[in-house]
């Protein structure tokens, strides 16, 4: 059915309302009767709460009411996706209230609210509102919070453990490594993020006392998960009493998939100040605080091989910090997204990972751009390096030589994908690793580069190069598989479309997927339009409000492209099928007879007996004439599940600079060779690859949230935490091969995470690399250039150095 | 990000607004620097007084003698449009961003003394002077002294910072700015300007300030000494950029540690003085 609309890099329609001004994003709407809400944080990291007198923040002028945790009959926020698996692991839950009660686990919780008039009314009564606290030991590092004698945070969790999760083969991966000729061990910090999309968090809650429904406006990447949360877990008012509508989202990275307090409160306060609309819209400050973070990972990892480059085992050794109360899928996030890939491309016949999740005086970590598969990557892709360079092999080549072979898809790893109770597993679909390596060693002249090593070298420079041959799972998810092993919403990942082609012609395409600018408008027209050969201006694409959607699970985990198109193909199928049996009524013919093409329906044969798909809508939708038993209109709604995940995979190959003098690291070349299957919109790829692989190389060289010992987040605004800028990169340069997925129609992958997951490991391995020359194997992130500088007074043995320089020259890597 | 309520003054004139700061209030111009202060409610005023309309305190103004006048007023966008010393143009682009060079002032600077501010820097390599008006009158302070500690200047409680001096430059002097910024913010945490001549093979003329380094700009006179009739040679650069933080307590923060940042500064300072001599 594809014609050349598929896979053409056509105009976003999206695009001009975003560039003129035009998007309608939370903080845009302005109700009759709206007023503001603010909410007064935990100064403290960890405290009690002794009291709370809001007796002069009530006198305030323009205030309406004052809101504490004890006021609100609401239950704590549900969360959804434990660590699980066949041994039926315990979680020691705790999550956030929608006001704290008695305590306060970090610094930014919230403990009470200001409805008032204006905005500046409800900023300005907080600063009256007193809080007697009583001020409690901190802990903000997951591996010292696990140590006897730390701060306890939770009494239903001793030594501050969520769970203490393991998976694969531990019996063979210990033996592989206890027989190993080579052994390389290294701790490595995945240093936490804050996520920083560019429209901050916010809400609008809206009680209707005249029918007794809520309505709620979010920036949200899930707007029926939200509700089904918000109803079903937190408030305990029925679902279809509550209609949640995202207005545009300005970005999100994950950090808008969850259920949070705010989202509750606004409605509890609306009911509260007589039914009057209440707005709450965080500030970025207040951003950096109580949305989730991302990452936070202590890992010692070992990796076992023989002395030809042969990896046979890999045993890994994870803190995640889960901060002092869990999000929505905390704890699913560093363990199935993470522990059950941790192979990565490699056929390594051994691997084990435990992982024990942590709670720290510190924000929640939820899922980020990548969510699990970058902390994987950056573990899997450092000690491929790490083993070469004990062994001395060239970084490429020890990839190559344990690449899955062609012939493997699908492939059941041995880091967990098919550890599932029931038989329910997911498979790496498909794969074809050498052919991106070598086009990405062939662009960067792999093999010519040590003259350029040398030539930095004469500028005072050290060159590196840092290889990152990636994989990630997409497209989640299969419902039974989500079931199967416990690791569900407590519900599943199908997604749905309904599709009507109007009396005119005209279609609108419905989705309960939710875009955050990834140009969901202009993709999935595309794919109808290339469907059902009516042209993309006749077609229009919604979504986001739970009265009018089919419910869906929303986007995040580059799930959109694979489950959500597919969802929306079957719909056009449904409908193209439908009108080829009333085509076959108009025309006289039987079914069997009628040939599509585009938009017209002809019987075989005779080339004038035709009819387009607009003439058929007319006259379903007019429903005058119709065959015994056909309904009128072409309506059809579809439901997906998909019966695997996807899994994108390429090499990312980093070049970088760095100044002795200074440590500063300049990234001077980078090229990514992609395969992310099919390409509905190649412009559309390239621009998630761009902003993807800046977000990755954020990590390496620039970001990291920083909080002193007594949970106070020093990096607590963009003046403290550095996001990348565009005029610090090279141009990228993007190359492709095509390894179309066998798990839906198009053959597409899902690409929104895939930069943000290879580039990170390829900035730090080029770091590495780069200072090889003195000895150093590892380093931890973010390279910035104090950093970087005093690896390298270390490794010259100034005195400068010596005291943070942890690893590097003095690593643990060693022959067994 | 919603301030605390402050009362707000636009008086119309200079004589305006001098009284208005006797009476008590917080001057603002481009309001690059208190505004964000205010807004994150880290710094309240009662009132502020909004000298962004007092037209004589614009202007650039160069004088027969090759000396200069710039009003304090004068935004950095406006001063990089106007000077006709690429050198200096180019220390203006790495200032803040382009919002803030189109909004921020030169003198909004110099009387805001942050420490990591690149102007304040700038302006002592030139022997810059401020030029003060209060109700008794205009004095004239050489920037040298003139910043007393971290957002803390010479400028009395009565008087208002009206224009930046600076004297004639000397004969084929050159300047040049380098900066180790810290990424997030864009602020300094090393900056080094250098004004250098040579004359007969030897420096003729030295000027070298830092910001970012200490609690103040300063000029690192022990570096300026030491190059003065120097043959300006690799030696003699890098043993007069070794005096950079000389009797300066050097900051630290989670971006720099002091350790790094006194090595950074000999390293930038001896980068700026290469660029001025063209190296």
């Amino acid at each position: 059915m594809t014609t050349d609309i598929l896979g053409s890099s056509v105009k976003r329609t999206e695009d001009p309302k975003f560039i003129t001004g035009k998007g309608r994003y939370l903080d845009d709407i302005k109700l009759t009767g709206m007023v503001h809400m603010s909410i007064l944080r935990s100064p403290y990291a960890h405290a009690n709460i002794r009291s709370i007198d809001t007796t002069a923040a009530k006198a305030m002028p323009g205030v309406l009411a004052v809101i504490v945790g004890a006021d609100i009959p609401y239950n704590p926020l549900p969360m959804a996706w434990p660590a699980g698996g066949a041994s039926g692991l315990q979680n020691n839950v705790n999550t956030p209230r929608v006001l704290a009660t008695d305590d306060v686990k970090w610094t930014g919780e919230g403990v009470a609210a200001v409805i008032a008039e204006t905005p500046e009314q409800a900023v300005d009564a907080l600063d009256v509102i007193a809080v007697d606290w009583e001020p409690l030991p901190t802990v903000v590092d997951s591996e010292k919070a696990t140590q006897p004698g730390a701060p306890q945070l939770h009494e239903n969790a001793p030594n501050n453990i969520v769970f203490d999760w393991t998976v694969g083969d531990k019996a063979g991966t210990d033996a592989a490594i206890d027989n190993a000729e080579v052994v390389v061990r290294q701790r490595i910090v995945n240093q936490r993020l804050i996520p920083n999309p560019m429209e901050v968090r916010g809400d609008i809650g809206w009680y209707n006392p005249g029918t007794e429904e809520y309505t709620v406006w979010m920036s949200s990447q899930t707007p029926h998960i939200q509700r089904l949360l918000l109803t079903a877990f937190v408030t305990g008012i029925p679902e279809h009493k509550v209609r949640v509508i995202a207005p545009d989202v300005g970005g999100a990275f994950g950090t808008k998939i969850f259920c949070y307090a705010d989202m509750a409160l606004v409605m509890f306060a609306s009911k509260l100040v007589g039914g009057r609309p209440v707005k709450w819209v965080e500030t970025r400050r207040e951003n950096y605080q109580s949305t989730i973070h991302g990452r936070d990972h202590i890992t010692y990892l070992e990796i076992a091989g023989k002395k030809d480059g042969e990896i046979t085992g890999l045993r890994v050794k994870t803190y995640a910090n889960l901060g002092g109360r869990l999000s929505t899928i905390g704890p699913g996030i560093p363990t199935t997204l993470y522990g059950r890939v941790l192979a990565g491309p490699y056929k390594f016949p051994n691997v084990h990972c435990e992982v024990i999740g942590v709670y720290t005086n510190t924000t929640f970590v939820d899922a980020y751009r990548g969510a699990g598969r970058p902390e994987a990557t950056y573990v899997v892709e450092r000690a491929m390096d790490l083993f070469a360079d004990e062994i001395g092999m060239d970084h490429a080549a020890i990839r190559r030589k344990n690449f899955l072979p062609n012939d493997a898809f699908p492939y059941d790893n041995p880091s967990g994908l098919g550890t599932a109770v029931n038989g329910e597993k997911v498979y790496i679909d498909s794969g074809n690793y050498e052919p991106a390596l070598d086009k990405a060693l062939t662009i960067v002249d792999y093999y010519l580069l040590d003259e350029k090593r040398a030539e930095a070298r004469k500028r005072g420079k050290y060159l590196g190069v840092g290889l990152s041959t990636y994989i990630e799972i997409c497209g989640v998810a299969p419902s039974k598989w989500i079931g199967a092993v416990g690791e569900g919403w407590g519900a599943a990942m199908w997604e749905s479309a309904n599709l009507k082609v109007h009396l005119t012609g005209k279609i609108i395409l419905t989705m309960g997927t939710q875009p955050q600018g990834q140009g969901h408008e202009t993709t999935y027209a595309q794919i109808i339009s290339s469907e059902l050969g009516v042209p993309m201006e006749d077609i229009i694409v919604q979504h986001s409000d739970t009265q009018g959607t089919p419910f869906g699970y929303g986007s995040y985990g580059s799930r959109t492209s694979s489950v959500g198109s597919t969802a929306a193909i079957k719909a056009a199928g449904k409908v193209r099928e439908k009108a080829k049996r009333y085509a076959a009524h108009m025309l006289e013919a039987s079914v069997e007879d009628i040939e599509v093409d585009g938009a017209n329906y002809r019987v075989k044969g005779s080339p004038d007996k035709v009819k387009t798909i607009q003439e058929i809508a007319f006259a379903i939708d007019l429903g005058f004439s119709l065959p015994d038993g056909m309904e009128p209109y072409l309506d059809e709604t579809a439901y997906h599940d998909t019966p695997n995940t996807t899994w994108p995979f390429g090499t990312h190959i980093a070049i970088v600079e760095i100044d002795e003098e200074t440590g500063h690291v300049d990234l001077v070349r980078y090229v990514a060779v992609d395969d992310v299957g099919n390409k509905i919109n190649p412009m559309i790829v390239d621009g998630q690859l761009h902003g993807g692989i800046a977000q990755g190389v954020g990590q390496a060289l620039w970001e990291g949230a920083i909080y002193s010992d007594d949970g106070q987040l020093q990096s607590g605004s963009m003046m403290d935490y550095a996001m990348p800028r565009a005029a610090w990169f090279p141009n990228l340069e993007l190359d492709e091969t095509v390894t179309p997925s066998p798990v839906n129609p198009i053959g597409v992958k899902g690409v929104g995470e895939a930069g943000a997951i290879a580039s990170t490991a390829a900035v730090s391995n080029a770091v590495i690399d780069a200072l090889s020359p003195l000895g150093i194997k590892h380093l931890d992130m973010p390279y910035t250039a104090q950093t970087v500088w005093r690896a390298i007074q270390g490794a010259k043995g100034g005195a400068a150095g010596a005291a943070d320089h942890t690893n590097g020259s003095n690593g643990k890597g060693g022959q067994a | 990000m919603i301030p605390a309520a402050f009362e707000y003054t636009r008086p119309a004139t200079l004589d305006d607004a001098i009284a208005a700061v006797g009476a008590g209030g917080k001057v603002i111009a481009g309001g690059q620097s208190i505004l964000p202060l205010l807004k994150l409610r880290v710094a309240a005023a009662d009132r502020l007084i909004d000298i962004g309309r007092i037209k004589e305190l614009n202007g650039y103004r160069p004088r027969p003698d090759g000396s200069l006048e710039i009003g304090a007023l004068t935004t950095y966008a406006e001063l990089q449009a106007a000077t006709p010393w690429s050198t200096v143009a180019d220390a203006i682009d790495e200032i803040g961003d382009v919002q803030v060079r189109n909004r921020g002032t030169i003198g909004g600077s110099i009387a805001h003394a942050d420490p990591g501010s690149d102007f304040p820097a700038i302006a002592l390599a030139f022997d810059g002077t401020a030029v003060l008006r209060g109700p008794n009158g205009e004095r004239e302070v050489p920037l040298d002294g003139f910043f007393e500690g971290p957002f803390t200047t010479g400028i009395g409680p009565d008087e208002i910072l009206v224009a930046i001096r600076r004297p004639a430059v000397a004969a084929d002097a050159a300047f040049a700015y380098r900066k180790l910024a810290q990424p997030a913010s864009g602020y300094s945490i090393v900056g080094v300007a250098a004004l250098v001549a040579m004359s007969g093979g030897k420096v003729s003329h030295a000027r070298v300030a830092l910001t970012g380094v200490g609690e103040v700009a300063y000029r690192a006179k022990g570096v300026e000494e030491a190059l003065l009739g120097s043959d300006g040679g690799d030696a003699a650069i890098a043993a007069a950029a070794a005096h950079a933080t000389d009797g300066v307590t050097v900051n630290a923060d989670i971006h720099a540690d002091a350790a790094y940042r006194a090595a950074m500064a000999i390293v930038y300072t001896k980068r700026a003085i290469e660029g001025a001599l063209g190296r």
